[in-house]
Order: structure tokens, then C-alpha cells, then sequence
């Protein structure tokens, strides 16, 4: 608090310092002091491919696991201090399986994925693993095609049903082998998948809103 | 069918809900039932899904940080919590000291506001009508600090990313130190209206069990775990906003029937009114806001957050690709996965307690659908 008063309070002495949270905003604000934020600005540009900037993971967990599936094994990393693993979508069953049974990651936490409809594997698995014993948390990511059907994670951990069901019914992604593949959130009869990115905040299911609302739209 | 009488049980199915009080919102529960008996269940839910974490891909960081209070609306400040968290993870900042000690004082006033919501509606489900009311009385005093602090009693986008936009109020320590005092003695006063009363022990003991491993299978957290015996507490587990700091138990029990969950939810507001009293005295002078940047563009990245909210584990996933609205949010939400394990806990039991266990499972619906 005491720094954010002291610009408003005298405004001269310090104002290099006090722009450096923000040289962007800085600019914005008509502070004359332009100089300094153009060159780095004018450095940025060559933008290194906006990729995560993850580090490799090494640890026993690691390394057991790679003795035993090996290139099945895309890639550890650790990005903020959260561990996460990419693996080949066959796999991703097998070592899920692996680590509850042998490494005591006992609770699923949550099966979600995200559209990036740019690459050629549009879509990324990720399962959210916690061992209680541990106290740990794992990502297990894996990339898959549209229309590609992972196999489903019921058979290892139950609460996988509705987590599916409910990335079934936002993706359309479909698991081979789920015992009740449903839609869960959305009406059985919808058309179309809401979190593809394809699908616009605006879209909806028009014909089922008319039929089902009696309204011309649900907006 | 020809050959049925009467004296043959046959299956009925029956349907409860959406539009039925004691489903706690608009949660529909198709029963397959053999006389009294429950065969099964199967849940249809959605019919409040509004798509929120598609509208988060369609706002900036700080835009989206008012949505999160409309999931799980009973506990708002939970969900504000665990978002400002996720994003504040990204960006790589921390709340100062000032600002986390308030958040903890209002995360935990508002565990307590959630479970006397729990408290009152679950037992009038039971039948037990008075307690409702004493619940909804000392929600109020609660409630009246949250109008203070911010201006709204429900969805009160409390927190900012980075910290609080607002210091607190005159009087605030106060305010919750007399709460504190207040309500220690209403918690004796409901536990003597219900924990030995014979009507309350018979509907709620060694009903809807649910075992460690079970929950564990089921991905279930919160009060209904700990329950369960599995001394769990993400506060205790890997604590946030200083959790640490302050000392507090992890109320178990052993049997993991819904009225073992009625006594560690008692307990928890208990310890929440001694970690509100600790972070009062940690109440010390200091900035609230962390050095964020007025327009936020995290890294590109992503990360996965849960808090302990008073239903069970609320984790955020987010990711970003580096532009002004978040790529995806992801939302875990404890009382979508713990309804899953609704099935397993009345199959095999009376159709009455499928009641009691909708109401021990402390599901919104809010935050089923999102």
C-alpha cells in the first residue's frame, strides 16, 4: 500500500520504479516516459513459439514408469510445480491402471479435456490423479484425433462414469466401452457439442429449443 | 404380467423430482422400487446448466471471477476463493499476508453459513422442523458481515485475482469476534435439539453407509469422506492462503452413515469459528493487493487448483494460451461427483432414506449443473 502511494503523493522522484509492474499501462496513461518500454518492447517481437514453459520431471515415479512402458511415454514435465505425464492414447488406460495399483494413485479427481482445433490431434485427455498415501498429484494428458474412441477408464476407477459422460456430452468425445454413454448435462436429444471451440457462445439447438420451449430462441 | 397377483412384488418405478423440496433444488431421481425397497436409481440432472465454463472462454480473467459465485451458491466465497487461486497460480503471484487471512475469515464464515444450510434443510427433510429456523437466524448475523464487507449476502465476488479490492469495514474484527462468541454456544443448542434425540439417531444411523474405499472409488471428498474415517482435508493436505498457520483439527468418524456425517459437519463448524478466531489476530496492517497487472494475460500454460470447500474438493483446471481470456476452464465440482455415489448409498435401502441421503450428501445444484 505504501508503494501505490507514493507516485499519487510526489510524483516526481520515483517514477522509473513505479512503472514496472505495467510499462504497457504506463504508456496508456500518457506518461512521457516512453523511452524506456520501446526498446524492450521493439526485443520482444521475435516471439518464441508460445509454447508452456514446462520443465522435465524426473523422480523414481518417473523412471519406473518409463522402465516399464517406455515409448509410450511422450513426456514428463513440471509446469509451476504441478507434475504432469503425455502419453500415447493407448496407454493412458494401462498406466492409469499401473499407478493406482502399484503407486497408490487411488483417486481420479477429474477426467476433463480441451479442444485445440488447430493441431492434427485435436483433442487432449487429461486425467487429474491424487495419491492419498503420497500426497501427490499427477496430470496424465494424452492427444487424440476427432472421432478417435479412447477406451474408457471405468474399469479402473468408478467414478469415471459420469466424468465421461460429461466430456461426451460437452466434446462428443466417445469412450469405447462405457457402460452408460449419455449425455448427462444436455437434453438427449441436443444437437451438437458446446465446448468444441467450433460451437459459438451463441449457438444453440435451435430445432430442439422451438420444439421443446415453444420459443423461437433461448436467447 | 398374466401371471403376477398381487401378493407378487413387482417393480415400480417412480419418479422424484425435479420439482420436489426435498431434492434440494431441481435434481430428478428416477426410482426403481420393489414395494418400500430401492432396487436403483438413476439421476437426471442439467435442467440448471448454463455453461459456464464455456462463457469463461468467452471472458477475461477478472469478468469471469463473478460467474464462479453463481455455481455453488451457498458457499460463493469458496468458489471465488479456488478461482482467484488458479489464476494467481498462473500469473505466479501470492495474495499478501493481509488479504489471505481475510479471505481465510470469510471462507470459513462462509463454511459455517453452508453448513447451516445443510443443517437446517437436511433435518426438516428428516422431519424435524425447529432447527431450520435456528439455523437460519445465526446464516443471517453471517450473512450481515458478507453485506458489510462487500455489499451482497449471496454471490458476493469477494475476492479479487491478487488479492481484495476491498479493505475491511470498522468494526469488521469485531463483528466476526462477537459472531464467533454468538454462535459456539447455538451449535450446543442444535446438537441437543438432534444428536440425542432417539427419531434423529433411528432415520440417520448406519444409513446411506458409504466405506473409505468406496468414496475413494467414487472420487468423493469433503465431510462425507472424513466420515468415512480418511482424515482428508485438502486445508491440512496442501494448505493455500496460509492454512497452515493455524491450528485446527480434521474431524473423522468411523462408520460413514449419514449420521457420522452429521457429526463431523458439526464438528467443522466448530474448528471454522477457531480458525476465524486465529486469523483475527493475524489481522495486521498491510496491502491486500498483490502486484498484478491491470490487464491480465497470463503465461501460457496451464494449472489445476482445489480448495477445500465445505462440500468437498472444488478444483479449478485453467488454461491459458497466453491471450486475455482464459483458453479452458475446467471446474471440478465436489457435489457433481459426490451425487454420482447417491446410487450406491440407497440401493438395497427404504425409499425414505433416499431423503436423508440426498440431504447428507449437501448437494447445490448450482454447481451439479454449472
Amino acid at each position: 500500500m505504501a508503494d501505490e502511494q507514493k507516485p499519487a503523493g510526489s510524483p516526481s522522484p520515483v517514477p522509473p520504479g513505479a512503472g514496472d509492474a505495467n510499462p504497457k499501462a504506463g504508456a496508456a496513461a500518457g506518461v512521457p516516459k516512453t523511452a524506456p518500454p520501446k526498446p524492450a518492447a521493439a526485443a520482444a517481437p521475435p516471439k518464441p513459439p508460445a509454447t508452456m514453459a514446462a520443465t522435465p520431471w524426473d523422480s523414481e515415479l518417473v523412471r519406473e514408469l518409463r522402465d516399464r512402458f517406455g515409448e509410450q511415454i511422450v513426456q514428463t514435465s513440471t509446469y509451476l510445480g504441478q507434475d504432469f505425464l503425455v502419453v500415447k492414447p493407448d496407454a493412458a488406460i494401462p498406466i492409469l491402471e499401473c499407478l493406482k495399483l502399484e503407486d497408490d494413485f487411488d483417486y481420479l479427481v477429474d477426467i476433463t479435456a480441451v479442444d485445440w482445433p488447430k493441431k492434427p490431434e485435436r483433442f487432449e485427455l487429461v486425467y487429474i490423479l491424487y495419491s492419498f498415501s503420497r500426497n501427490q498429484r499427477v496430470r496424465l494428458k494424452t492427444s487424440i484425433p476427432d472421432g478417435h474412441r479412447p477406451p474408457t477408464a471405468v474399469g479402473v476407477h468408478r467414478t469415471a462414469n459420469w466424468l465421461e459422460r460429461e466430456v461426451f456430452d460437452m466434446f462428443g468425445i466417445e469412450f469405447a466401452g462405457h457402460p452408460d454413454l449419455r449425455r448427462i448435462l444436455l437434453p438427449e436429444e441436443w444437437q451438437g457439442f458446446p465446448l468444441r471451440k467450433d460451437y459459438s457462445i451463441l449457438q444453440q439447438d435451435e430445432r430442439w429449443v422451438q420444439e421443446n420451449l415453444g420459443i423461437e430462441s433461448g436467447q | 404380467m398374466a401371471e403376477s397377483t398381487f401378493l407378487d412384488s413387482t417393480e415400480l418405478v417412480l419418479n422424484m423430482g425435479p420439482q420436489h423440496p426435498s431434492t434440494h433444488g431441481v435434481l430428478r431421481v428416477i426410482l426403481k422400487l420393489d414395494g418400500e425397497k430401492v432396487l436403483g436409481t438413476d439421476c437426471v440432472i442439467g435442467y440448471l446448466h448454463r455453461g459456464v465454463e464455456k462463457i469463461a472462454e468467452n471472458r477475461t480473467y477478472a469478468m469471469f471471477n463473478p460467474y464462479v459465485d453463481r455455481m455453488d451458491y451457498v458457499a460463493a466465497i469458496s468458489n471465488g476463493l479456488g478461482y482467484c487461486l488458479a489464476v494467481e497460480k498462473l500469473l505466479n503471484v501470492e495474495a499478501p499476508p493481509r488479504a489471505q487471512a481475510v479471505r481465510v475469515i470469510l471462507t470459513e464464515l462462509n463454511r459455517i453459513t453452508s453448513h447451516l444450510v445443510w443443517l437446517g434443510t437436511h433435518a426438516l427433510d428428516i422431519g424435524a422442523i425447529t432447527p431450520v429456523f435456528y439455523c437460519f437466524r445465526e446464516r443471517e448475523e453471517a450473512l450481515k458481515i458478507f453485506e458489510n464487507y462487500c455489499g451482497a449476502r449471496l454471490t458476493t465476488h469477494a475476492f479479487r485475482i491478487g488479492g481484495l479490492q476491498y479493505e475491511t469495514y470498522d468494526g469488521f474484527e469485531r463483528e466476526v469476534l462477537e459472531f464467533c462468541d454468538m454462535f459456539l454456544p447455538k451449535v450446543d443448542e442444535y446438537e441437543e435439539l438432534l444428536t440425542n434425540n432417539r427419531i434423529w439417531g433411528g432415520r440417520l444411523k448406519d444409513v446411506g453407509v458409504l466405506t473409505a474405499d468406496e468414496c475413494k472409488e467414487y472420487g468423493v471428498t469433503g465431510p462425507v469422506l472424513r466420515a468415512a474415517g480418511v482424515k482428508w482435508d485438502l486445508r491440512k493436505a496442501q494448505p493455500y492462503s496460509g492454512y497452515d498457520q493455524y491450528e485446527f483439527e480434521i474431524p473423522t468418524c468411523e462408520n460413514g452413515d449419514t449420521y457420522d456425517r452429521y457429526v463431523v459437519r458439526m464438528q467443522e463448524m466448530r474448528q471454522a469459528v477457531r480458525i476465524m478466531r486465529q486469523a483475527v489476530e493475524k489481522l495486521a496492517p498491510g496491502p491486500i493487493m498483490a502486484k498484478v497487472p491491470k490487464v491480465i494475460k497470463p503465461p501460457v500454460g496451464e494449472v489445476y487448483i482445489s480448495i477445500e470447500a465445505p462440500k468437498g474438493e472444488l478444483g479449478y483446471y485453467v488454461v491459458s494460451d497466453g491471450s486475455l481470456q482464459p483458453y479452458r476452464v475446467r471446474v471440478r465440482p465436489p457435489s457433481f461427483v459426490n451425487l454420482q455415489a447417491l446410487d450406491r448409498m440407497v440401493a438395497g435401502g427404504l425409499v425414505a432414506d433416499v431423503v436423508a441421503v440426498i440431504g447428507t450428501l449437501d448437494i447445490v445444484l448450482g454447481e451439479v449443473d454449472r
